[in-house]
This record gives C-alpha cells, sequence and structure tokens, in this order.
C-alpha cells in the first residue's frame, strides 16, 4: 500500500492538468458556460462602470452645489473675513469662500452683460457672503441650520430640492447596480455550477472509482475547482477585453457629441486595474464557487 | 484482518439484510463467501468496503473500526483493500495502463513509482502487451484481469471479489480463480464473493456460507449447500 503522500500534499501540476483535460473534454459545456459568464461580467461591469462615472459627475454636481451665507451688513469686511473660522467649525462644511460685495457685483455683471441697467450698481447694495462646500448633502438641512446660527450671519440660500435629488439619484443607482450585480454573480455561479455537475455527472464512475480505492475528497475535488477556476479566468479576461473595447466606443461616442459639457467619464486608463481585478476575482470567485456546489453530491460515496 | 461482531444491518425499508453475523478472516486468508441471491453478500461487501454502516455491532477492518472511524480515515482504510466487481468497472476512455495509474495517483504515488510498479502487475497478470489497450477492446478475461491488476496495483492487504467470474466462461473462471490463489499465496487476504458451487468445491478453501442474512455454514473444503443454493 502506498503511503499517505495524497493525505496533504498539494501536486498543482495534476490537479491543473486535470482540470485542464476535464475543460477540454466537454469543449461545448465549457464553451457555454464560460459565454454566459463572459456575457454576466460584462453585463455586471457596464453597469458598475455606468454607476461610477454617475456618481461622479453627481459628486461633481453636489460639489458644485454650493450653500451661500450672507453676512450682516453692519459687519465691517474684517469682521466679515474673520467669520470664515466659524463657518469652518460648522460640521460637515469642508470649504468656505469669501466674496465681498465688490466681487459679488462683479460676478452679477459678468452674469448679465447685456443688462446696461445692471453696470453701474453700487456695491453696496450686495453683502459680502461665504460660498459653503459641504461634505454629505443628506445632511445639507441639518448643516443650513447650522450656519444660520453663526452669529454675522443674516440669510443662508441653498437649493434644497436639487440636493435631495442628487442623493435620491445617487443612492437609487448604487441599490439598482448592488441589486443587479448581485443578481447576475448567483446566475454566473448557477451556470458555472451547473456545467461542472454535468461534467461530473459524466465521471461519476470513475469518481466512484476514485473513492473506492481511498483517495480523499480533497483529491476528488480539486480538478474541478481548478475547471472551474480556470473558466472564470478565461471568461474574466475576456470580458476585461471585451468591456475595454466598449467603454472605448462609448467614450470615443460621447467625446464626438455635445454630451461631454453634460456628462463627463472616466478615462478607461484611470480604472483598468481595478476593473480588471474585479472581473478576475468576480470570475475566480464563480467559478470556485460553482464547482464546489456541483461536485459536493458526488462525494457522499 | 477482518472481523464482524454481531453485526446487523437493516435498510432504511425495514429489509433485515444482516441479522446477527459473527465472522473473522485472518490476515493471509483465502475465504469464499457464498449464497443464494438475497442472502446478505453484497451487503457484507458494501460494509467492508465502508460504503454502509451495519445497524448494530461491530465491523474491524485491517485495524480501521468502522463504527468509530473518522470521515478523513475512510480513504486510509480504503487503501487497504483492492476491490473486484463483477461488472469490470473500468473506465473505458482510458487505456489498462492509465486506469492503473489513475488509482495509483489517486492514493498519492509519485510518478516513479506508477512506472515501476505498473509493468510488474501487468506482468503478473499477464497483460504485459494489454497496456495501451482500452477495456473494449479487451475480452471479458482480460479486462477482468486488468480490473484485479488496479485492485492489486495499490498493493492492498487484501482484495475482494464481488462475483468475479460472473461474466467470465467457465474455463475463463478457473484461470482468474487460479490467479486469485496465486495472490493469496503472495501473502495478501482474498474475499471472493460467488455464486459457483463447482468452483468453490475444486479449490478446497474455506467456505463461509449465508443465509438470509446469517452465517449458515463455515467450513475449509467444499460447500455444504443450503436449501436455495445455487
Amino acid at each position: 500500500m502506498w503511503g499517505g503522500a495524497a493525505m496533504g500534499k498539494h501536486d498543482f501540476s495534476y490537479f491543473f492538468q486535470e482540470g485542464l483535460k476535464n475543460m477540454a473534454s466537454h469543449r461545448l459545456m465549457s464553451f457555454t458556460a464560460i459565454s454566459m459568464t463572459v456575457g454576466c461580467l460584462l453585463i455586471m461591469g457596464t453597469f458598475t462602470l455606468v454607476a461610477v462615472n454617475t456618481a461622479l459627475n453627481l459628486s461633481a454636481l453636489a460639489n458644485s452645489n454650493e450653500i451661500v451665507a450672507y453676512v450682516d451688513e453692519a459687519w465691517t469686511p474684517e469682521q466679515a473675513r474673520a467669520l470664515e473660522k466659524q463657518l469652518l467649525k460648522v460640521p460637515n462644511v469642508t470649504a468656505a469662500r469669501y466674496i465681498s460685495k465688490e466681487e459679488a457685483l462683479q460676478a452679477y455683471t459678468e452674469q448679465n452683460p447685456e443688462e446696461e441697467l445692471f453696470q453701474d450698481l453700487d456695491p453696496g447694495i450686495f453683502r459680502d457672503r461665504y460660498a459653503l462646500t459641504i461634505e454629505n448633502l443628506e445632511q445639507i438641512a441639518y448643516t443650513v441650520g447650522q450656519v444660520e446660527r453663526v452669529p454675522g450671519v443674516v440669510k443662508v440660500n441653498y437649493y434644497e430640492e436639487m440636493a435631495s435629488g442628487i442623493v435620491t439619484v445617487r443612492n437609487v443607482a448604487a441599490i439598482v447596480s448592488a441589486a443587479l450585480i448581485g443578481v447576475l454573480f448567483v446566475v454566473s455561479t448557477f451556470i458555472i455550477s451547473n456545467t461542472i455537475r454535468l461534467t461530473t455527472y459524466d465521471r461519476r464512475e470513475e469518481i466512484a472509482i476514485m473513492k473506492i480505492v481511498g483517495a480523499t475528497n480533497g483529491f476528488i475535488r480539486w480538478p474541478f475547482v481548478y475547471e472551474g477556476f480556470l473558466m472564470g479566468v478565461v471568461a474574466a479576461g475576456i470580458a476585461f477585453l471585451l468591456q475595454w473595447g466598449l467603454y472605448a466606443a462609448v467614450t470615443d461616442a460621447i467625446a464626438g457629441n455635445d454630451a461631454q459639457r453634460l456628462f463627463s467619464i472616466l478615462p478607461f486608463s484611470r480604472i483598468w486595474a481595478p476593473v480588471l481585478g474585479s472581473f478576475f476575482g468576480a470570475g475566480m470567485a464563480v467559478g470556485i464557487g460553482g464547482s464546489l456546489t456541483a461536485i459536493r453530491r458526488f462525494l457522499e460515496v | 484482518m477482518i472481523r464482524l461482531k454481531d453485526v446487523e444491518l437493516v435498510y432504511e425499508n425495514g429489509t433485515k439484510a444482516i441479522q446477527g453475523i459473527t465472522l473473522t478472516i485472518e490476515d493471509g486468508e483465502f475465504v469464499f463467501l457464498v449464497g443464494p441471491s438475497g442472502s446478505g453478500k453484497s451487503t457484507i461487501v458494501k460494509l467492508l468496503t465502508g460504503e454502509i454502516l451495519p445497524t448494530f455491532g461491530r465491523v474491524m477492518i485491517n485495524g480501521f473500526s468502522i463504527m468509530n472511524i473518522k470521515d478523513r480515515q475512510i480513504p486510509l482504510m480504503r487503501r487497504t483493500l483492492g476491490v473486484v466487481y463483477q461488472d469490470f468497472r473500468l473506465i473505458e476512455k482510458k487505456t489498462v495502463y492509465d486506469n492503473l495509474s489513475f488509482v495509483m495517483r489517486a492514493v498519492g504515488a509519485s510518478p516513479r513509482e506508477i512506472k515501476e510498479r505498473i509493468p510488474r502487475v501487468l506482468h503478473l497478470l499477464d497483460l504485459d502487451d494489454k497496456a495501451q489497450c482500452r477495456p473494449p477492446e479487451l475480452s471479458g478475461g482480460e479486462q477482468q484481469r486488468a480490473a484485479i491488476a488496479r485492485a492489486l496495483v495499490n498493493n492492498p492487504s487484501t482484495v475482494i471479489a464481488d462475483e468475479p467470474t460472473g461474466n467470465l466462461d467457465p474455463d475463463r473462471s478457473v484461470e482468474l480463480m487460479r490467479l486469485l490463489v496465486k495472490i493469496n499465496q503472495m501473502g495478501t487476504t482474498v474475499v471472493v464473493v460467488t455464486h459457483a458451487r463447482e468452483l468453490v468445491n475444486r479449490f478446497g478453501k474455506r467456505v463461509v456460507t449465508l443465509d438470509e442474512g446469517l452465517v449458515t455454514h463455515d467450513a475449509v473444503g467444499r460447500y455444504v449447500g443450503g436449501r436455495r443454493y445455487g
């Protein structure tokens, strides 16, 4: 009787070759499983990238959605400038940009260059003010209340509906993306699991013989795990290349369109690494998870 | 050594397959296990290979207690056994050589051990020139010898042959039985489950007769028949 070498040693090259052979001997099923996984990864990836770009644009929009805090007219410019520190102490306020009466007038006339009536206005009709940037849009109403309590602030302007609209869109996009990714992940795992289950069923006699001669469950399981792993990795590689092409095509289409002014897109060169990592991670998880689920029933001999 | 003590086995449907068997097979023995269909022979093979557990009693196989065995010890216990089936159970798409290397690989033998051991076993079974044949290309006798080669290749201390001559003609059956005797003479315990009365009588070995889940006769020599035997 041979020793217990198989009990602990992991024969990588044997398992890998067996996994490869399994894949090759069931070409059509492997092709189907890989194609379906590529499809799922591509849909998952596309939705994630749309969600990432949407979040990016919404963040930019959120940052441009400033609160304007007006300073009491009775306060001197020096007193008004000194307010900056107080405003920055308010929770959720990340930046406070001081705008003097004169700067406010200048911005106003620049915004309305064709209105002669506005060209000779006295800066005294404006108030000194602060443009405040906030971190969390969801707390905007509370932050506005806190800013209003700062001595010297007489009025605060903000676009409540726009802020809540941005927050809602962002939250809905995140939930839809997460749900879709979750569903597609389960679907991919199920497809790979079913494919490996079919190949396992086809080899149940071999498995029974292996069990009866004393092969460990690990020894029987590993080739199937490698098979799932390989299918996942191949699917991830193909999906990544397709995603790259698709993203480039969409970016080019938007670049040659007026929509670019409304919607900015991250260049693929900045996101390829996380996309590649996520695809391979998801591909491997789906492949290995699928094979482990498939083989479990056949080991109960 | 194989030891069954007061073993009972009741299937889920209530069938009493074994009704209190006590039996000891010493190391190096050659034993025929005979009896009519439904007498419990196949159930005993399943008990010995750890495929099923007894409802009551103790089963000891080559130092492993089946009742207390841990899951991770079952493969180790099975490595002490070589099992031969009536329907050969060879993998048809693999060559004879690959059928043997496959089971050696399964228990962790190195490529060098495989390369050294398989030609010796094939030679023992007179299958030297059949190494690269696939099972469908072999005769029934050759397939059964290939199955025995597979059972022997991991050098087990016990060979269990379940109706090994069931698919062979009388001449091939005698040849096969001589081969099992030769294997036994080399020190391996051999348990042969069979219906073949003539064959059993011809070899003058220990015969354990089962009927309705009980041992009805246990002696060396000729079969002493039960009422339904044959």
